[in-house]
């Protein structure tokens, strides 16, 4: 009969602990070789341990909710030591501590690894080294030896290890309890976590790591947020008549071949309202204490893609003929669906339309796209009840929005370039005819 | 292209010429490398799991893609592995040890290429593939009865080096093989996110001879090796044979597939598992002799306790190696170096 200690091992490459998620197996049960007994969870990944022993569980080291250090042990097992002793000899690598603390600084992540997650700067090495010189009879070690847990265990409970009195080499569970004047506690809640937490997690809930247009969403939405002070204005309007000027563009045979949506219009109404009214069309340049105004309009046009939300944009937009402009807008829709839009297709836009109308949504208070002073959110177009001509009759009626950049945008150009959109949609033949 | 199969996925035998010298024989030798191939590839992730290998990637799924293809060719046929070719590389036989002295952090290298006529694994993506062109281009010089194969993944196939050397094998008619094992997922990039056309298709662009092929059916894919193989050795020139197989481990143990793929896919993919396939075919025609599977079953678990055994056994290197083979003539900072690492080495108490 020999006991054999299994360690907990770095899994992935440069890992230095890992969290207890489930035991498999308890004290007295039989396990075998490569018999999964413990499930951990690193940096990385939920792994599974097998054992590398025969034989029956003598003691667990670590309760369930605990972190354990590379190197230190995870289980015993009292083993019948005939085909062990051949393969593997007791104590050749169950170090006598867990992760031991000389005072040298941690080591630096390695970086390169062979899998994209990267190594975390923290100490790795499991062996112990000789003091550099050595320690004085009555000192301690300027920072008090302990293992990590207790560490974790020390901060919860707000107890200073320093002040801690201990026997032996290292400070245990017990001496930070009894500082903190907590009684010792059975073993069993040890493994209850040791402080609630405000978001609990239940079973079966999903978790996703935040990766590419996800993040890169989230970057760009929060720093327009919070830099860019939001105004956003409303108006809803009649549209009946865009509806009919759709149609009949339809119909027409320049746009033979060129599909037409409500957005063309919605499109080429704020192009107008940027000609009547220029200064819309804007950056803030923070950086020179400047406001750029640029040449051309490049229209943004926010697309739901597989991917995620991108707003590849149009340039030159108000040079284009409204065929070529529905043109542009039906390639920047495809490509964009088929998630071939080119970072510089969505770089340089100066505004943005949002239609949320597709969803069946009415409105909206959209964030600027970063770096453009105005979005034009469009809203469900729906029957409804409407005064026309002195009467009340059925009519297609939208919502618009417009978020602007109050920095360099007040309330009186925001509301006359909504005004314009609106002016435009209700009317677009007459208006249009006058731009 | 039509995908190339001999075998169904329910074990059925097609009526093809390409299957006239399939017989009890050659199915049970195939089936018995891949049961000791997977057998040792289970091991050695335990051993990883259990501190024992500081690295290890799976060649799980993938063993009658390779088991397949080297067997087709002659034992003297040079061979350019990538890093999970474990069970090609034991066909040659290279023995537990040598395949894990790497892993373990021991030995630079396992094995002696030429004594196995296969190389050294290349960790670097289709950076073999360049390798084996250019060694090709030496057997055609010295006008050698030799095949060049090397083996690479769909990953490979979207590196600068792979397309280089397709197109380079083509213009000097190198005799090479391009063999990949188009496993789905280079790390976590499926094959939709890192081609628009498959390979077997770009491959014929460079004038590659290419074969599409089932790579879970070891069968088909032995016939379509053993048939470019001998296409190359008559100097038509260079072939690619694309092997649609599947990783069912993750990248290496120190990935989580689970972060990326579906469990569904695993599960469709269990059902067209190489081995499990060729065993219906044994069972159904007889082939699995009496005793034969209970003493190959013994003779895995032997071998699985060897592979514990060696890997344990392996002696920690000198620290001092590292330094013996990097100059000719150790330079005085050289020497500074090894002195003030063995200084290092020896301020360790355990």
């Amino acid at each position: 009969m020999a006991t054999e200690t299994f360690v907990l091992p770095d899994v992935g490459e440069g890992l230095t602990e890992a969290d207890v998620l489930s035991w498999h197996v308890a004290v007295g049960d039989e396990v075998g070789v490569n018999q999964v007994v413990v499930e951990v969870e690193t940096a990385k990944a939920a792994v599974e341990l097998p054992c590398p022993f025969d034989g029956t569980v003598a003691e667990l080291f670590a309760a369930e909710g605990e972190t354990v250090p590379v190197g230190a042990p995870l289980i015993a097992v009292t083993t019948a030591a005939v085909e062990q002793a051949a393969e593997h000899s007791p104590d050749d690598e169950a170090p006598d501590d867990e992760a031991p603390d000389d005072g040298a600084p941690d080591d630096e992540g390695s970086g390169s690894v062979l899998v994209g997650y990267g190594t975390s700067a923290a100490r790795t090495r499991r062996r112990r080294r000789r003091p550099a010189s050595p320690e004085p009879a009555t000192g301690r070690p300027s920072r008090p030896p302990a293992t990590p847990p207790v560490r974790k265990m020390a901060k919860e409970l707000g107890v200073d290890l320093a002040e801690v009195t201990y026997d032996g080499d290292r400070i245990r569970r017990e001496d930070v309890r009894r500082h903190a004047g907590t009684p010792s506690a059975p073993a069993a809640s040890a493994a209850a976590p040791s402080a609630p937490s405000a978001v609990v997690e239940e079973p079966g809930d999903r978790r996703v790591p935040i990766t590419g247009v996800r993040r890169a969403t989230a970057a760009a939405v929060t720093s327009s947020a919070f830099t860019a002070p939001h105004v956003t204005e409303f108006v809803t309007v009649d549209v009946t008549a865009m509806t009919e000027t759709v149609e009949a563009l339809r119909a027409h045979r320049a746009f033979e071949g060129v599909r037409v949506t409500p957005l063309l219009l919605v499109a080429r109404a704020l192009l107008s309202a940027v000609r009547h009214f220029p200064d819309i069309n804007a950056r803030w340049d923070s950086e020179a204490q400047e406001i750029v105004h640029p040449r051309a309009v490049n229209l943004g046009i926010a697309a739901a893609t597989p991917r995620g939300l991108i707003v590849p944009n149009i340039k030159d937009a108000a040079a284009l003929t409204l065929v070529d402009l529905a043109r542009a807008l039906a390639e920047l829709t495809t490509t964009a669906r088929a998630g071939r839009t080119t970072p510089e297709q969505m770089s340089g836009g100066t505004i943005t339309i949002t239609n949320v109308g597709v969803f069946g949504v009415d409105a909206a208070t959209p964030i600027l796209n970063p770096g453009e002073a105005a979005i034009l959110c469009f809203g469900a177009v729906r029957r409804r009840p409407w005064e026309y001509r002195g009467e009340v009759a059925l009519r297609e009626v939208t919502e618009l929005s417009l978020s602007f950049d109050h920095r360099l945008v007040d309330g009186e150009l925001g509301s006359r370039v909504l005004a314009r959109v609106a002016a435009v949609l209700a009317d677009p033949a007459g208006e249009l005819l006058l731009d | 292209m039509e995908t190339f199969q001999l075998v169904s996925p329910e074990g059925v035998l097609a009526d093809d010429p390409a299957a006239a010298d399939v017989d009890g024989d050659l199915c049970r030798g195939l089936y018995r490398d891949m049961v000791l191939a997977r057998r040792l590839d289970a091991e050695a992730y335990s051993l990883q799991r259990q501190g024992e290998l500081g690295l290890w990637l799976q060649s799980w799924g993938q063993e009658a893609a390779q088991v397949g293809s080297i067997r087709a060719i002659r034992d003297t046929d040079w061979v350019f592995p990538s890093y999970r070719d474990h069970a090609a590389a034991m066909c040659r036989g290279i023995g537990p040890e040598e395949l894990l002295a790497q892993w373990r952090g021991v030995r630079q290298s396992g094995w002696d290429p030429a004594r196995h006529r296969f190389h050294l694994y290349t960790l670097v993506l289709a950076a073999q593939l360049p390798h084996a062109v250019g060694y090709a281009m030496g057997v055609q010089r010295d006008g050698a009865d030799e095949v060049v194969m090397t083996y690479f993944g769909d990953g490979s196939s979207s590196e600068g080096e792979a397309n280089e050397a397709f197109n380079w094998a083509v213009t000097m008619a190198a005799p090479v093989l391009f063999f990949c094992q188009n496993n789905g997922w280079a790390i976590s990039t499926p094959t939709s996110a890192q081609y628009g056309a498959p390979l077997h298709r770009r491959a014929a662009g460079f004038g590659l001879a290419t074969q599409l092929v089932d790579g879970n059916d070891v069968l088909a894919v032995r016939a379509a090796t053993a048939r470019a193989a001998a296409a190359v050795r008559a100097g038509e020139g260079p072939a690619l044979i694309e092997a649609v197989t599947y990783r069912m481990a993750g990248h290496s143990t120190s990935d989580d597939p689970t972060r990326y793929r579906s469990g569904a896919e695993l599960d469709h993919w269990a059902t067209l598992d190489p081995l499990e396939r060729l065993r219906r075919l044994l069972d159904d025609r007889g082939w699995a002799t009496p005793g034969f599977v209970e003493e190959l079953e013994t003779e895995a678990t032997e071998l699985a306790a060897e592979v514990r055994r060696v890997c344990r056994a392996m002696p920690d290197p000198d620290a001092d190696a590292m330094f013996a083979h990097t100059l000719a003539v150790e330079t005085r900072s050289q020497a500074a170096e090894r002195a003030g690492y063995a200084a290092y080495t020896a301020s360790f108490v355990d």
